[in-house]
Formats: C-alpha cells, sequence, structure tokens
C-alpha cells in the first residue's frame, strides 16, 4: 500500500517535472525572440505575440489547408488525407519561420525604421499599435469553422516513464530550445552576430567600424520573428496547445506569458531568456500540481498568476531581471 | 588628401559649432589640430566619418572632400570603406567583447584583408596579442586605447582620424601612443591627431592647426608653432597645472584672453 503510494507519487513527480521542464522551454524560445530584438535595437516588441501567432497561423495555413501564406497556389507536400512525416513537416516549419522572419523585417522597415531616433517610449507605442493590427488579423484568420490543426506528426504519443505519461512533444520543446540557442550562441560568434552584439553595446562606435546599423537591426527582427514563429508553434503541441491546433487563446498568453520570463531574466539577456523561461515554465506547472489542495480558496486556474507574483519579486530585488544589465548605456 | 573646406556644423538646428572651419591634409603627414575643450575638435571627426547625425548635427556650409571625391554627406559605412577610420574620443571600445571580436568589428567593410590587417595590429601591439580572448571592459586605460587604435587600423585606413588619443594616461602610456602614431604613420597613412596635449602632438605632426570657437585661429609648420611664445605660454601654462584640474581650467581660460588679444594685434 505503501509502496504503491510512493509509486503514484514518483509517478506524478515525473510527469510534473518533465511537463515542467518543456513548458519552460518553450516560454524560453518565445523570449529569446523578444530578447535579440531588444539587446540589438532597444525596442520592447510588444508586437512579438501577435507576431508568433502570425507564424502558427502561416503553418496552419501549409498543414491544414494545404496551401502557402500570401499565395493563391496548393502546397504539393501535403495531400489533405494523411499527417505529413516528420521531414515533411520540419521542412515547412522552416518555411513558417522564414516567412515569419520577412513579415518581421517588412514590420521593422516600415513601422520602426522611419522612427529610429525618437523616444524609446514611443517606439514601444508603435509596437504596440502593430501588435493591435496583427491580431485583428490573427482573429479573422483563426474564427473559420475548420480548426486550424497543425498536424504534428507526433500527435498525442507519449512514453511511459516511471509509471508517468511523458508526451513525444515534451522532447520536442526540449529540442526547440536546444535549436534555438545553440543558433543564436554560434550566431552571435559569427560576423553579423559581432556586429550586432557591437551595435547593441554602443550604437554609434559600431557605425564608426562601417556596421551598417539599419542592416543589424533588420537582422534582429528577422531573427525574432523566426523564434516567434518556432515558440508559437511548439507552444499549440498537445498537451499544452489544444488539440495541437491555433485557437485563439493561444495570443493572450504568448503575449503576455513571455513578459514576466524576461522581466525575471533581464530584457537583454540571452541566458536570462532561458533560466527565466525554465523557472517560470516550472514554477507554473509544479504550481498547478502541488500547491492546489492547499489554495482552492483561490480558485481554479490560480497556477497561472505565480508567474506574475515571481516577476513582481524579482522586480523589487533586482529591477534590470536577474541577467539584466543594470545601467542604461545610451546617452 | 583630405579636405576640410570652409566648413559649418550646426547642432539641432539652431547650436553654430564649427564657422568656416578649413583643415587641409595632406598625403602621409600628420596634422595636428588643437584646442580647447568645447572648441569644436570632436564635431571636425564627427563631420569627416559621417557620424554627425547620431548627434542631430549637420553641415550647412561648406564641404569635405577626399581623394577628389565629395564625402561631405556620405554614410558613415562608405567613408570607411573608402579609406577613412577614427579612433573616437574616449576609447569606446566595446567592453562586452573579446579584443579578437573588438578588433573584427574593425574589419567589418575590410573582409579581404582581414588577416593581414590583424597581422599588422597584432605586431603593433604584443600585449593585445596576449590578451586575444580577454573582454574589453575588463582592460586597462593604456590597453583600452591601444585596441581602440588597434581596431582603428583593422579596416586598412589611408587617414587616421584619432581624437585625443592621450586623454587619461599617465605619461609613459603617452609616450606609448606618440610611438605608435609615428610608426602607423612611417608606413604611409596620414593622420589627423586632435590633442589638447600639444607638446606631445607638435612634436611628431608636419602641421599644426589651433582651433577656437569653431575657428582655426592659428597654423603653421608643427616646429615653429612648437616655437612660438604665445602657444608655448598658452599650453605650458595648461599642462603644467596636471595635478589640479580646477586651477589648470582657470589660468587657460586667463591665457586664452591674453592669447586672443595678441592675436588681433598681430593680425
Ligand atoms: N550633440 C550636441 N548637441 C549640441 N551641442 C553639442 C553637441 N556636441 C557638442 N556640442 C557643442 O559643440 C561644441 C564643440 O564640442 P566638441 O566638438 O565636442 O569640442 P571638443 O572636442 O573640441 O572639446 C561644444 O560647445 C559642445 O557643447
Ligand atoms: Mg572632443
Amino acid at each position: 500500500m505503501l509502496f504503491f503510494a510512493q509509486a503514484t507519487a514518483l509517478a506524478t513527480f515525473t510527469g510534473a517535472i518533465t511537463r515542467a521542464i518543456a513548458l519552460g522551454c518553450i516560454y524560453a524560445v518565445v523570449a529569446l525572440g523578444f530578447v535579440i530584438v531588444f539587446k540589438a535595437t532597444q525596442v520592447l516588441n510588444f508586437a512579438h505575440g501577435g507576431i508568433a501567432m502570425a507564424g502558427a497561423l502561416f503553418m496552419s495555413i501549409m498543414v491544414n489547408d494545404a496551401g502557402f501564406p500570401f499565395l493563391p497556389f496548393g502546397n504539393p507536400f501535403v495531400n489533405g488525407e494523411d499527417r505529413p512525416g516528420v521531414m515533411v513537416w520540419i521542412l515547412l516549419l522552416a518555411i513558417a519561420m522564414a516567412i515569419t522572419a520577412g513579415l518581421a523585417m517588412v514590420l521593422e522597415r516600415v513601422a520602426i525604421r522611419p522612427m529610429v531616433g525618437q523616444p524609446l517610449f514611443s517606439l514601444a507605442i508603435i509596437t504596440l499599435g502593430i501588435e493591435v493590427a496583427i491580431s485583428a488579423f490573427n482573429r479573422d484568420a483563426v474564427n473559420t469553422p475548420n480548426a486550424r490543426s497543425l498536424e504534428f506528426p507526433w500527435g498525442t504519443n507519449f512514453w511511459e516513464i516511471l509509471g508517468a505519461n511523458v508526451n513525444h512533444s515534451y522532447l520536442v520543446a526540449v529540442l526547440a530550445a536546444a535549436f534555438s540557442f545553440g543558433v543564436v550562441f554560434f550566431f552571435y560568434r559569427s560576423r553579423l552576430g559581432v556586429a550586432m552584439r557591437a551595435v547593441a553595446f554602443d550604437q554609434e562606435a559600431a557605425m564608426a567600424q562601417g556596421i551598417n546599423v539599419g542592416r543589424v537591426f533588420q537582422i534582429a527582427w528577422a531573427i525574432g520573428g523566426a523564434l516567434a514563429c518556432l515558440g508559437a508553434v511548439v507552444y499549440s503541441m498537445a498537451p499544452f496547445g489544444p488539440q495541437g491546433a491555433v485557437s485563439s487563446d493561444l495570443h493572450p498568453v504568448l503575449a503576455f506569458r513571455a513578459l514576466p520570463v524576461i522581466i525575471l531574466g533581464g530584457l537583454d539577456s540571452v541566458t536570462g531568456a532561458l533560466i527565466g523561461g525554465l523557472v517560470i515554465g516550472s514554477a507554473e506547472v509544479l504550481a498547478g500540481q502541488y500547491l492546489s489542495g492547499y489554495t482552492s480558496f483561490l480558485g481554479v486556474g490560480y497556477q497561472a498568476i505565480v508567474p506574475y507574483v515571481i516577476m513582481l519579486g524579482v522586480l523589487l530585488v533586482r529591477p534590470y531581471g536577474l541577467f539584466g544589465t543594470p545601467e542604461i548605456r545610451r546617452v | 588628401m583630405l579636405e576640410i573646406s570652409n566648413l559649418e556644423v550646426v547642432y539641432n538646428d539652431v547650436i553654430l559649432v564649427l564657422r568656416g572651419l578649413s583643415i587641409p591634409v595632406p598625403d602621409g603627414e600628420v596634422v595636428a589640430l588643437l584646442g580647447s575643450n568645447g572648441a569644436g575638435k570632436t564635431t571636425t571627426a564627427r563631420a569627416v566619418t559621417g557620424l554627425l547625425g547620431v548627434h542631430e548635427g549637420d553641415v550647412t556650409k561648406g564641404s569635405i572632400t577626399w581623394k577628389g571625391q565629395d564625402i561631405t554627406h556620405a554614410p558613415p559605412a562608405s567613408i570607411v570603406k573608402s579609406g577613412i577610420s577614427q579612433v573616437m574620443e574616449g576609447r569606446r571600445c566595446f567592453g562586452e567583447l573579446t579584443v579578437d571580436e573588438n578588433l573584427a568589428t574593425g574589419a567589418f567593410t575590410n573582409r579581404a584583408n582581414q588577416k593581414e590587417s590583424y597581422d599588422r595590429v597584432m605586431e603593433l601591439f604584443p600585449r593585445l596579442a596576449e590578451r586575444r580572448d580577454q573582454l574589453a571592459g575588463y582592460m586597462s586605460g593604456g590597453e583600452q586605447q591601444m585596441l581602440a587604435i588597434g581596431r582603428a587600423l583593422m579596416s586598412g585606413p589611408e587617414l587616421l582620424i584619432m581624437d585625443e588619443p592621450s586623454l587619461g594616461l599617465a605619461p609613459l602610456l603617452v609616450q606609448q601612443v606618440r610611438d605608435v602614431i609615428k610608426e602607423i604613420n612611417a608606413t604611409g597613412t596620414s593622420i589627423l591627431l586632435i590633442e589638447q596635449n600639444a607638446m606631445m602632438a607638435l612634436s611628431i605632426a608636419n602641421t599644426g592647426y589651433i582651433m577656437e570657437n569653431g575657428k582655426i585661429v592659428m597654423d603653421g609648420d608643427a616646429q615653429k608653432l612648437l616655437a612660438d611664445d604665445d602657444v608655448k605660454e598658452f599650453y605650458l601654462g595648461l599642462h603644467g597645472n596636471d595635478e589640479d584640474d580646477e586651477d589648470a581650467g582657470r589660468k587657460s581660460f586667463k591665457d586664452v584672453k591674453h592669447y586672443k588679444r595678441k592675436k588681433k594685434w598681430a593680425s
């Protein structure tokens, strides 16, 4: 009897901790895109959630509707009956990420670049405007009668580990984070990446080296867009997203859950995005699993506020986040 | 040959800072641009390297030509590509980048010869070679100045503009910077040396220009300027009081007035 109780406790823990890590990884990916843009351009991109959502929609247009975003012809990779194979699906995801990167670059060029030199506050407000505009577009797109499935090849498959059901999607989330942070790690050591870090540190000195700051901004937005798309797609996986489909519920989560992550980790810290994502994701899952017995007076769904409570706690002690840069560098 | 002619620069559309400035920098020479704080030396450097826009400044009159081309309103990247680079005032190393990465940014427009430039910089500054992987932000002022100069050399410039490279350095390091400038010039690079340390600058320059309130008030052969009583009095007065900044400031102000009076009388 005792053994049985322990076994269930272990199973519960295994289920919770794997789910916590997976959700943490997803948050980290979403936050990373935001951090890259902020670090390079000093712009708080409030449209990140909207861009992410658009990215997931682009993916659904390809795998669910067998089409191409913005283009009138069909998608030869998808036949509408069977799910696409893993390789095809990844190829399509890469295309969706590229299109989202393009969207982010266009937004930067059209709405942000002309405003360079204006107070950063004004720029942040402009991104809010972009967010509202994209959200309207996203809402119209999502509110079609058929659910916009993302046709994840692994669906809801799971492994049974220590008595717990561990979804394949958990592993995918971890791989997505490993890929994102790995790519950023190597990019930051490349010629363009070094230029981007130079721009982040001292824009004028970077210009004096002949670095084209506008181009660096555009690349930062492109990377931010691609990561936003990836984050939104993996967040739509079961059991996180409903049935592995894009839904309008996804959007507010993407827009607001990344906030405690980056504030916890620091707006301009890549490490902070990873640690912040893991802490916030874990806190949310573990609080939902283990505190519910004691906090029933708070009602259902209270775990959603746990990240914000942590965020407030960190802000009190370290206003610039755990890994953020304390001083304001710009003159 | 760099030719600054009759240049007028205005900040924020209202603050007139350069008032008809003319300075030629002949190929292969070291030209010293001297003047006290606020004279407009840094503004001149910004104008030549296309960085006025960052400070809401604009050239409203006059022109800057380089190798016969008008570069007055050219973007910074194309100016660097055309062979002009700058060691900015205050060094401005990228503190979160390593020494090697800082140098790599300097070669951004000069990919083809990055290796050669890098070897040359390492030869010139063995100290940097020892610290290749160190973050620039953790280095001493002298090392950062070496790095800033090395970074500016990475683009393989034909003209190097140096804005107060001796600022804040101990006398021994000032000597080192001086030697380095001579060495760079010896390989054929022209140098526009902006300095408050007139003795150091004139001792290696071919020609000197003294600037006040955005105008050249005196110019000539460096050796002659060095021997000139007015220059000597003004600058020796300034630099004889290095330990006591406040006193130095007062003294220089008085001397500037004295200097102006004489100048008027002379012309
Ligand atoms: N961005 C700016 N906006 C307005 N005025 C400026 C700006 N930068 C410099 N100035 C003014 O221009 C004058 C010349 O400055 P500067 O070129 O830095 O002189 P220097 O390098 O000789 O000390 C100073 O009076 C300074 O206050
Ligand atoms: Mg200056």
